[in-house]
């Protein structure tokens, strides 16, 4: 592991301009070499396999960020909250999509450990990307190529891919917070603005070497989280009963009126580049009379162009019946 | 080499230890600290063999910077029972005969001793899923399951 400087932010301010000027001196997009760290679940563990190796890590995990707060059906959640703090707020409680996602991730120390605004940046699980001695990643190293293509796949992504990168987005919360319209507050070097989840990540097919849409010195302050006048569910499926990452899961947010869709919104998981909002599938539902062959409809409209290798070529008909069994439980329509 | 110095309590004693900032909080207790009841397994966060109480809550000590826990208070294996006085869990796991080869288990007694204080569970596969951070090569499971019972049943009592 590479030495590196530990600094206790203050607060906000100032911690962005130490990750900003740092970022501006060398002419740099990402922060890279001076970087945020709150939990550090992810980022210890990348810094310990040589795949990630910050000069100067900036401690916001002390910063008055650590507040949820409710207001006109609105959820408002300060980066620092950790996963375990969240799933147990009274307003979270009764948000089966939202508590799913964090109940059903991780484990119950990584979940008091791990913050909300590092889950949702959180970077990929593919074990090619994590082994620094595996020459091709165009995500580690642009322009090298993609050792999982060729590879051994299965966790790996079938939306919003190619050959050139099938890394998988592996947050459970961020396909929830997809599925709410969630948006997070940030803070960075021209002032704060307001960026809604899904267009957050920023998908392999278009730039494997980038995760975000944030800039240098951009950090995330707050999760806002419209609170839905629907039923919402979340559906995880993997490999192990717990403690385990998904193969396929499923956020779906509804609310049928006279047996119409009046509203729904669906967030895909284990299959994306990015926390995948199943936009297709949403066009299908939209409006229409709620029935089990709708569903398969718009299931089949989302996954018709996956991308697949042998190793992920049953993702799409698991991801399928994910989706199917997702919405049957949250309208509870089943014929 | 760049060091910073950490003020931290361990199991009731404060501790001013000059660090690398590499070092994680497992090697600041077993090797600064000697307290090698805490045990390492994977050193990346997979097996739980490394549980700790910081702040009262259940953690990884291995995914935890050692310069991170300044200033906190960290309870380890050592610190929750005496061989005279053993913590309800420990004295559970004795009883329902639930490790075998005994490397997981001060973990296993950490995690088990925060979730005690955790609210929302009564079941067994309550306890399967709560305890699910902890793994068992030996697969005590279903001993662990009953001593976690137990002891619940204990502190009720």
């Amino acid at each position: 592991m590479r030495d590196f400087t530990y600094v206790l932010a203050d607060d906000v301010a100032s911690a962005g301009s130490l990750v900003h000027n740092d970022a501006v001196a060398r002419a740099v997009q990402t922060p890279d070499d001076v970087a945020y760290v709150a939990g550090g679940t992810t980022q210890y563990d990348l810094m310990r396999d040589g795949v990630w190796s910050p000069g100067t890590l900036v401690d916001i995990s002390r910063l008055p960020l650590a507040d949820i707060e409710v207001s006109d059906d609105l959820l408002v959640v300060g980066a620092a909250v950790t996963m375990a703090d969240l799933a147990r707020h009274p307003s979270v409680v009764d948000l089966d999509v939202l508590r799913d996602s964090l109940l059903l991730a991780a484990s119950p120390q990584l979940r008091t450990m791990a913050t909300v605004g590092g889950n949702v940046l959180q970077r990929t699980r593919c074990r090619y990307f994590r082994d620094p001695t595996v020459t091709q990643c165009n995500k580690r190293v642009p322009g090298s190529g993609c050792a999982a293509v060729e590879g051994t796949a299965r966790t790996h992504a079938v939306l919003g891919v190619d050959a050139g990168c099938i890394a998988v987005h592996a947050s459970d919360l961020a396909v929830a917070l997809v599925a709410l319209d969630a948006r997070v507050r940030t803070h960075g070097p021209h002032g704060g603005r307001t960026i809604s989840v899904t267009q957050l990540h920023v998908r392999a097919d278009e730039d494997p070497a980038r995760d975000n849409t944030l800039v240098a010195g951009e950090l995330i302050t707050h999760l806002e989280i419209p609170l839905p006048d629907a039923r919402s569910g979340y559906l995880k499926v993997r490999d192990r009963a717990s403690y385990e990452f998904a193969l396929t899961s499923a956020a779906v947010v509804a609310r049928v009126e006279d047996g119409v869709l009046a509203h729904v919104a669906i967030g895909l998981g284990g299959v994306g580049s990015v926390p995948w909002r199943a936009t297709r599938a949403e066009e299908v539902l939209r409006g229409q009379r709620a029935s089990l062959a709708l569903f398969e409809e718009a299931a089949a409209a989302e996954l018709a162009d996956a991308f697949t290798v042998p190793g992920t070529a049953f993702k799409p008909e698991l991801a399928r019946r994910t989706l199917v069994r997702q919405l049957r439980d949250v309208t509870e329509v089943t014929a | 080499m760049s060091r910073l110095s950490v003020d931290v309590t361990v199991n009731g004693e404060q501790h001013s230890v000059e660090v690398d900032t590499r070092r994680s909080l497992l090697d600041l207790l077993r090797e600064d600290l000697a307290l090698t009841g805490t045990q390492k397994g994977c050193d990346q966060g997979a097996c739980g063999a490394c549980t700790v109480h910081l702040d009262g809550q259940r953690r990884l000590s291995c995914l935890t910077m050692a310069v991170q826990a300044d200033g906190r208070e960290v309870t380890t294996i050592e610190g929750i029972g005496t061989p005279d006085d053993l913590h309800p869990v420990q004295q559970a796991f004795l009883d329902c005969d639930a490790f075998q080869c005994g490397a997981c288990t001060a973990g296993q007694v950490m995690s088990a001793a925060a979730l005690l204080d955790e609210e929302g569970w009564s079941t067994a596969d309550d306890v399967r899923e709560l305890m699910s951070g902890n793994l068992c090569r030996c697969g005590a499971y279903p001993r662990i399951v009953d001593a976690v019972l137990s002891a619940r049943t204990a502190r009720e009592a």
